[in-house]
Formats: structure tokens, C-alpha cells, sequence
């Protein structure tokens, strides 16, 4: 039987990025998909009629520029088109727009706050300074700080620097930065509730924790640290949904002779004699390889496809504990034309821009409150894009396609599984909303797709459809990430290494966490680097 | 009903309907939110409107706050480096203020209108901090950036230019002094202030008789040579006069991001303007500290040989270039008045020190091929263009 150089498990786009970068070194790489379509949660579906549907993730702004021009992914079809600007509506008629263009979002943000407008420049500039601290380090394995191996000491004398470069009050602020929650952060520069609210949601995109909750700064962080084309904080579209991102890399990956399976669901990570050996498919056959990647989460690599026997209890401890909960949901809907919005001046820009229908920071915090008591957001953050007004190949011409990203909605309701009803219930709380601010709204609904966190578990395979796979706070980040000891990308059983997004940088489609994994690979192997570095912040 | 937009364009200054009638060039940009011209005309001749007869520029959009109530002064005292104490009704001060690392937030002028009573402008927006600064005093802090409309008018024939349009008493008014005018049924603010380092004056008022004073101005100038100018010259005459722009030869503190890139008021030459007998204004701990450790960087008025403006410029102590850069050129320009290739440039202490020679890598470029050149360059300590008519008073006809 042949044995592979090494099994990539997960046609995700860390699982994709992986697979090409050991390809490109000239491995023999086979990458096994569950589903019948790669993607993982980076694609784009065609679920009703001509409409496509970026139906897990729906945004790109992450996805490291230096793997983008590595691995050539404009060659095999990849482009990202920035959108404009947010919006949040208010209840009491208003609206408060966060303008692409600076002079135009300060204006907004005068006719709300002037203070705000003006304390703007300062938040953006140390926030900046926050992204900077990460970015450099998004492209590098986290150093081990308890190693005294030469590359471990060197990244760690450059994280020390890095650090010790900024001076002792940013030195402080970074500290407090790290662990404060996003409204904390955001009281010290603004006073207006509005504006505070919308900049806000990007502290909790994805995590189980609410605004007031210690450690969401660093998520709002984590969502500024992208840039299209250098534009830092820009996000934009792919074009043709998110599952053009990943159909480039397999292009790429296929391209260096790489070889895609799907319909493929690995049982078991075969582990011999203390080394691991191959994957037992669902279908019963085995694959053998020297090397084989998980790009499963943590929790599903470890405690669902493995012996327990083969893993270090203490391991098998942390893996247990590791954070990654269900907090959010989709609802994407195919619309009949575009909704229009009364309280917004017809040909507003603002139409082109993420938009959002929670003003307080009160009913953000009360969103989480409903989280915690076991069902989902009566109230909403909603995250709502329609990607059919910048992208044309999304959906027939003149129609749309609308994405609601959810926040918060829990794996279960009350701890039982979700009803159907609860599943429709849930929707139509996120029609409502909209509906609010949209009147001819719910005539335009064609084809609605609900997903609550189980619906993602059950169909791409991330524990609890967390889409960071595992909460990014302090203690599940940098090299304490999945656990202390392993952010090295290898597991604790020889051969086998973590590539998907509960290893660091995290999630957001940065297929950073895929090159890192590929880089430290190809090192213990001995064979030649082909992961980028760093382009490195000027 | 929807709320309407803010404006999705540049904004236009009150003044705008009178520099579009003389505008020929249409080259304009983008000066906080408004529209604001490079050039109307000629950026050379109106440049000699400056130095020669009267150029006049419209500052509208310069940020302008008011500044009222008891505790106004003690606030601003607090808020600058420099004794405000000083600065009676009637007069103007320029003024820095810093952060409580020391380092410049920006710089601008505090006009002392009346007792009590001020306005401070400056190149950028800050409100955050004045009202931050405002805690614990009685004070208020209010935005009038659009509500007054002003104009520089600046050049050997301003005095009587404005004299020509009946404001008695400007004879006596003395550099950094500021007059009330009747003028259209409201108040005129004149100050005997300015960008250029010439005999100038700045004229505020009401944004709604803006364009009564634009008129009756040029009316008055039109045998004195008035002129209006934009931005291009205005620039040229201010760094000839050596001083500072806000985001050309220094970053304001809030705004950066990397470490080492604001400047404290000495690296910026400004030690005049910070009294440290004071008991305490903002900054003054840190500043204190570099006054005792030295300061990293230094800003140089450097005297360049040859005639290539020195733009963007790498500098160096030494002519060969095997060392280190010590610096950089901030703003530079061909002086037309001086005849003199003059720049403003930062460079780290200890060089830089008055008379000190250093050596510029100019590169140039004609008809597509570049030049490459080291010139050397000494380190002046007054202003290039300093004339006497700048502060004579009364001032001279012409």
C-alpha cells in the first residue's frame, strides 16, 4: 500500500494552505475532506437557484497578503474587492454611518458626538499600535518562553523588543489593552453611546464573552489587524463568495501536485508504537503517511479522533478544558431585489456598508445576557451584508443575496437540542430586526438558510460552530495556544501536527495558523522552507 | 423621513464664492474637510503678492475654538507650556502644548480677545483633549471653526491696504496685538499675526459677512496690488519665515503610532515657550526630565549650498556617505526673496548645534534621469527672512 509524505485532514482553508506549502516543497501530500465539497467553513454554496451563498464565513480581510502572493492565488481565481463603511441603525429614527471616506466619517461622527470625532485619531493611532505589536508575529511560530532553543530565545528577544521599544506608558497600555473589555477600551476614548456601540461589535464577533466581558478588546483587535492591499482595518469580498479563497489555494495545492479527496471523513487518527501512522477513513479504508495534519479543531482532533491512551493526560486535560463555545449564528437569505431602508437618504454609500440594528451599549451587553441564560439573542447583533451590490456573480441580475452574521446563539437551547421551531423562531428574530428598518423586507425573502452553532458543528465539523475554533482570549492565545506547551503546531504524538485555527494566529481566514504548521513541518523533516515570511510592517 | 447626509463632498469656506471668481487654475485640496486652493492663479506670483504688495489667504478651515469663563485662564495655563499670565487682553500668543510624556500635541495661537475671554487655533482638531483638559475647571470650550471666517492678509502694503478700508488706529498696533473693528454692523477681529514672517495681518469675523469683508477688502487693495493666494505660496513664505507645519516637521503626539516619531517642544526649537516656573501645566514632569537628560532630537534650519531643493532629504555629518544618516529634511523650498536654498530638517542630538556643517544628499531629477548630490549645508539660527518692516510700528506705507 502507498504511503503518503503526509494527510492534510480538512479541506479547510488552513487545512488547503497547508497541503499546497508541503506540496510545494515537493511532498507527497493527500487532503481528505468529510463533505463532498472542500471549504470547511471558507465556502461558497449554491443552495437555492442561482444564488450563491457565502454561508459560513462571508468577509476576507485577514488572509495574509504574503501567502496570497506565495502560493498565487489570483492565478487560480482569487480576487478581494474592499467594501465601504458600517452602519448602525437607531430606534429612534436615526442612524449613525461609519463613512469609508475620513473627512465624511468625521462629519458623522460630529453630528453625533464632536468629541468622539475628534478622540477618534487618538484611538485609531494606539490601536494601531496594538495591530502592529501582532501583525509581525501573525507569519511566526509563537516562541516557547519556558525553551532555551536558539529560534525560541531569538523570537522571543524580537517579541521582548517589540515590546520594550514601545516605552514605559505604551508599555503599560499594552498590558491593560490585552485583558480589558472592549467597552472599557472604548470609554477612554468616546462618550457617545452610538458610536461606542458600532465600534464595539467587532469586540465580539465570534466569541462567547459580551462587551463589558474582560479580554474582548483584543477580539476587536484581532478584527482590525487585516488590511486589503495594505489598507489596515479594510475589509473587502471575495469575489464569488468565500469559497473562492479556498477554491484558489486547492487550485494551488493541485497545482503542485497535490491530491484533493473528498467525501473523505477521517475516523481515526491511526497512532503505532507511539507514532502516528495514518487515518482510518469513515468508509473504512486506511491511508498511511509519515506526517499527518489536522486541521480540525482541538477538541475534535484529540478527544474525538484519537485513542485517549495515546495522549498525555495532561494534554488530554487542557485539550478538555480548551475554550470553544457556540456563540453565533447565520441566517442567509436570497432576496427578490434590494431591501430599501426609510431612514436612510436614497443612493447613500451607506448601502454598500456592513450594517447593524442594535444602538446601545446596553442591548449589546443584554444580547449576551440571553446567551448565558441558555437560548439566543431576543435583541441581536446583527452583522448584515448584502455582497450582491459589489460582487455581480453572487446572484441572478437585479436579485441579492443577503449574509446575517448572529450574535449570540448558543449550541443548545437551555442545554437540550434545538426544535425546528426554535431553529425557525430564531430566524424570524433576525427577519424582525431587519424588518424593523426595512419594511418591504420580508416580501423580498425567496430562500432563507438558518444555522444555528450544531447546524455548524454538525456540517463542517468545528466544535460547537465556534468560528474562531476556540475563544481568542489571553489564555488560549500566542503560545499558550491550543494549550501551553503545543502552540508549536506539533501534537504530542510523533508526526502528527495541528494546522487549523485553534493553533495560533486563530481564526478569521488568515490560513496563517495552515503556513505556520507547514513551515515547522517541512523544518523537522529537513526539507526546504516554502512559507513566506513576513512582509513586516515598515 | 430619512435624515439627511452630512456632506458627502469637501466643504467651501464662506469665502468660496469670491476665490472661485478668481480661480483659473482649478487646483485645489483637501484641508480638513474643506476645499482649499493650491494655487488661484500663479503660485509664484502669489508668492510675490506676499513679499511685494498684499496676498491674501483664506484660513477659515484653521480649527478655531473658543475659550470663556472664569477659570479660562488657569485652564489655558494648565493646557500650554508657556506663562499665559503674560498674554493681557489684546494680545496674541503662540503657544505648544503637549501631552504628559512632553511630547507636542500641536501648535497654534491664543488670541486673548477680551478679559476672560479667548480663541485658540490650530492646524488640527481637538476637542477631546480641550475638554479633557477642562476637568476641574470652570470653563467652556466651544467649536467656531465655521461660524468665523478669516483671512490672512499678508505683505509690505497689507497696513495700508486694511488702513485704506477705514480701520483707524491699526498704526499703533504692535506685532502679536490684536483690535475690535466696527465693521457691516458686526465685530472685526484684526491681529497683527501670521504665516509668512512679513508685516501681515489676520482679519476675523462673522462667516455670514464674510464675503462683505472680501469685497470691501479687495476694493481697498485694488491700488496696493492685493492678491488672493493659495496654498502653495503661503507654504513657500513660511518656511522661508523657519516656521513649523503640523504633519511636515512634526507629527502630533496622538497621531503616532510608532515609537520616537512625535517631538517634545525642544526637539522642536521651542524652549522659549516653555516656563517651568509655572507649577504645573501639562507635560511638565517629562519635559522637566529631558531638560536634565538632553533630548534626542534637534530641529535645524539649515543655509544649503547650490540651488537643488533639498526635498525629502537623507542628512549626514559627514560628506562621504559611510556613516549613518543623522537625519532628515522636513520642508524645503529655493527661496525666491533670500536667493538662498533653504530648509527646515530634524536631526539627532548632538549635531545640529547653530554653524555646525552638514552634508545633504539631494537627488534631482531632469528630463527623466536622476541626479544625485551631497550638499553642504550649515545650521543658522534666525529665521530666513526676518525683515524689520515685520515689526515696525507704526508700519510703513508700502
Amino acid at each position: 500500500m502507498k504511503t503518503y509524505d503526509a494527510i492534510v485532514i480538512g479541506a479547510g482553508h488552513n487545512g488547503l494552505a497547508n497541503a499546497a506549502f508541503l506540496a510545494k516543497a515537493g511532498l507527497d501530500v493527500v487532503c481528505v475532506e468529510k463533505n463532498e465539497y472542500i471549504g470547511g467553513a471558507t465556502v461558497s454554496r449554491n443552495l437555492y437557484d442561482d444564488w450563491i451563498y457565502s454561508n459560513c464565513s462571508y468577509v476576507c480581510s485577514l488572509l495574509r497578503p504574503e501567502i496570497y502572493r506565495s502560493l498565487e492565488l489570483h492565478r487560480h481565481g482569487l480576487q478581494v474587492t474592499p467594501y465601504g463603511g458600517s452602519l448602525t441603525f437607531m430606534q429612534n429614527g436615526d442612524y449613525y454611518g461609519g463613512y469609508h471616506d475620513p473627512e465624511v466619517k468625521y462629519r458623522e461622527m460630529a453630528r453625533h458626538s464632536r468629541h468622539d470625532a475628534d478622540a477618534y485619531e487618538r484611538f485609531s493611532a494606539d490601536t494601531m499600535r496594538q495591530c502592529r505589536l501582532v501583525r509581525d508575529f501573525l507569519l511566526k511560530t509563537p516562541p516557547d518562553p519556558t525553551s532555551f532553543k536558539l529560534r525560541d530565545l531569538r523570537e522571543l528577544a524580537l517579541l521582548g523588543g517589540k515590546f520594550l521599544e514601545m516605552g514605559e506608558d505604551r508599555m503599560y497600555e499594552t498590558i491593560r489593552f490585552w485583558t480589558m473589555s472592549v467597552a472599557e477600551y472604548l470609554d477612554e476614548y468616546f462618550e457617545n453611546d452610538v458610536v461606542k456601540t458600532s465600534l464595539s461589535g467587532s469586540g465580539i464577533i465570534g466569541t462567547a464573552l459580551g462587551v463589558h466581558s474582560p479580554g474582548t478588546a483584543y477580539v476587536l483587535l484581532h478584527h482590525y489587524m487585516g488590511d486589503v492591499d495594505g489598507n489596515v482595518g479594510t475589509w473587502g469580498f471575495a469575489r464569488g463568495g468565500m469559497g473562492a479563497v479556498a477554491n484558489a489555494i486547492a487550485g494551488a495545492f493541485q497545482a503542485y501536485g497535490g491530491e484533493l479527496r473528498t467525501g473523505a471523513g477521517v475516523e481515526k487518527i491511526v497512532v503505532k508504537n507511539g507514532r502516528v501512522k495514518g487515518v482510518a477513513l469513515e468508509n473504512g479504508e486506511e491511508i498511511d503517511a509519515r506526517v499527518v495534519v489536522s486541521n480540525m479543531d482541538v477538541k475534535r482532533t484529540f478527544l474525538k479522533c484519537m485513542d485517549q491512551s495515546d495522549l498525555p493526560k495532561a494534554f488530554h486535560d487542557r485539550v478538555s478544558n480548551f475554550k470553544i463555545r457556540g456563540s453565533s449564528g447565520k441566517v442567509n437569505i436570497a432576496l427578490d431585489g434590494l431591501p430599501t431602508f426609510p431612514s436612510l437618504p436614497k443612493g447613500s454609500s451607506l448601502y454598500h456598508s456592513d450594517m447593524h440594528f442594535i444602538d446601545s451599549m446596553e442591548r449589546m451587553e443584554r444580547a449576551y445576557d440571553d446567551w448565558k441564560d441558555g437560548t439566543w439573542s431576543k435583541d441581536p447583533y446583527i452583522d448584515m451584508l448584502i455582497p450582491t451590490l459589489i460582487d455581480p456573480t453572487m446572484a441572478p441580475t437585479g436579485k441579492h443575496m443577503m449574509s446575517c452574521f448572529v450574535q449570540y446563539c448558543p449550541l443548545q437551547i437551555e442545554g437540550r437540542a434545538w426544535t425546528d421551531t426554535e431553529r425557525q423562531a430564531f430566524g424570524q428574530t433576525v427577519v424582525d430586526q431587519i424588518a424593523n428598518y426595512s419594511p418591504d423586507f420580508k416580501d423580498l425573502i425567496l430562500h432563507m438558510e438558518i444555522r444555528t452553532p450544531q447546524d455548524i458543528e454538525n456540517e463542517i465539523g468545528i466544535t460547537e460552530g465556534n468560528i474562531f475554533h476556540g475563544e481568542l482570549t489571553m489564555d488560549q492565545l500566542m503560545f499558550n495556544r491550543p494549550v501551553p506547551g503545543y502552540a508549536q503546531y506539533r501534537a504530542p504524538v510523533a508526526g502528527l501536527y495541528m494546522c487549523g485555527s485553534s493553533t495560533h494566529p486563530g481564526g478569521g481566514v488568515m490560513a496563517a495558523p495552515g503556513a505556520n504548521a507547514a513551515r515547522e513541518i517541512l523544518f523537522d523533516l529537513k526539507r526546504k522552507n516554502t512559507v513566506p515570511e513576513n512582509f513586516g510592517d515598515d | 423621513m430619512s435624515i439627511q447626509e452630512v456632506p458627502q463632498g469637501r466643504l467651501r469656506s464662506p469665502f468660496y464664492s469670491r476665490l472661485q471668481a478668481l480661480d483659473t487654475l482649478n487646483t485645489w485640496h483637501e484641508w480638513k474637510g474643506y476645499s482649499s486652493a493650491d494655487a488661484l492663479y500663479c503660485a509664484e506670483t502669489e508668492y510675490f503678492a506676499i513679499r511685494n504688495a498684499t496676498g491674501v489667504f483664506d484660513l477659515t478651515p484653521m480649527t478655531k475654538y473658543r475659550i470663556s469663563g472664569p477659570d479660562a485662564l488657569d485652564y489655558l495655563d494648565r493646557l500650554v507650556t508657556r506663562d499665559m499670565q503674560k498674554i493681557k487682553p489684546g494680545r496674541v500668543a503662540y503657544a505648544v502644548w503637549c501631552d504628559d510624556q512632553g511630547q507636542v500635541i500641536d501648535d497654534g495661537t491664543i488670541f486673548h480677545l477680551r478679559e476672560g475671554e479667548y480663541r485658540l487655533c490650530s492646524q488640527e482638531r481637538h476637542f477631546a483633549w480641550l475638554t479633557a483638559a477642562a476637568i476641574g475647571f470652570d470653563v467652556s470650550v466651544v467649536v467656531e471653526t465655521a461660524e468665523v471666517a478669516a483671512l490672512a492678509v499678508q505683505g509690505p502694503t497689507s497696513f495700508t491696504v486694511l488702513s485704506s478700508m477705514g480701520l483707524e488706529g491699526l498704526a499703533t498696533l504692535k506685532p502679536f496685538g490684536l483690535r475690535h473693528f466696527e465693521f457691516a454692523g458686526t465685530e472685526l477681529m484684526v491681529s497683527r499675526t501670521g504665516y509668512t514672517g512679513d508685516l501681515g495681518y489676520e482679519v476675523w469675523i462673522a462667516a455670514e459677512k464674510a464675503e462683505l469683508l472680501w469685497d470691501a477688502l479687495f476694493a481697498a487693495g485694488q491700488l496696493h496690488g492685493i492678491r488672493a493666494i493659495g496654498t502653495h505660496a503661503l507654504d513657500l513664505a513660511r518656511i522661508e519665515a523657519g516656521y513649523l507645519a503640523a504633519f511636515e516637521d512634526f507629527l502630533p503626539a496622538d497621531t503616532t503610532v510608532r515609537t520616537g516619531r512625535s517631538r517634545s517642544p525642544f526637539e522642536l526649537g521651542l524652549d522659549w515657550l516653555v516656563d517651568f516656573k509655572k507649577p504645573n501645566f501639562n507635560g511638565r514632569k517629562a519635559l522637566a526630565e529631558e531638560k536634565r537628560n538632553g533630548s534626542t532630537w534637534r530641529l535645524v534650519k539649515l543655509d544649503i549650498e547650490g540651488n537643488k531643493p533639498a526635498h525629502h532629504a537623507y542628512i549626514y555629518a559627514k560628506e562621504k556617505r559611510n556613516k549613518k544618516e543623522i537625519g532628515f529634511i522636513t520642508s524645503a523650498a529655493w527661496s525666491p526673496v533670500c536667493k538662498q536654498n533653504v530648509a527646515l530638517g530634524t536631526v539627532r542630538m548632538p549635531h545640529g548645534k547653530t554653524g555646525d556643517t552638514v552634508w545633504v544628499e539631494i537627488f534631482y531629477q531632469r528630463e527623466m534621469h536622476w541626479t544625485r548630490v551631497m550638499a553642504k549645508a550649515v545650521v543658522v539660527d534666525k529665521p530666513f527672512w526676518f525683515p524689520p518692516r515685520r515689526s515696525l510700528t507704526p508700519p510703513d506705507p508700502y
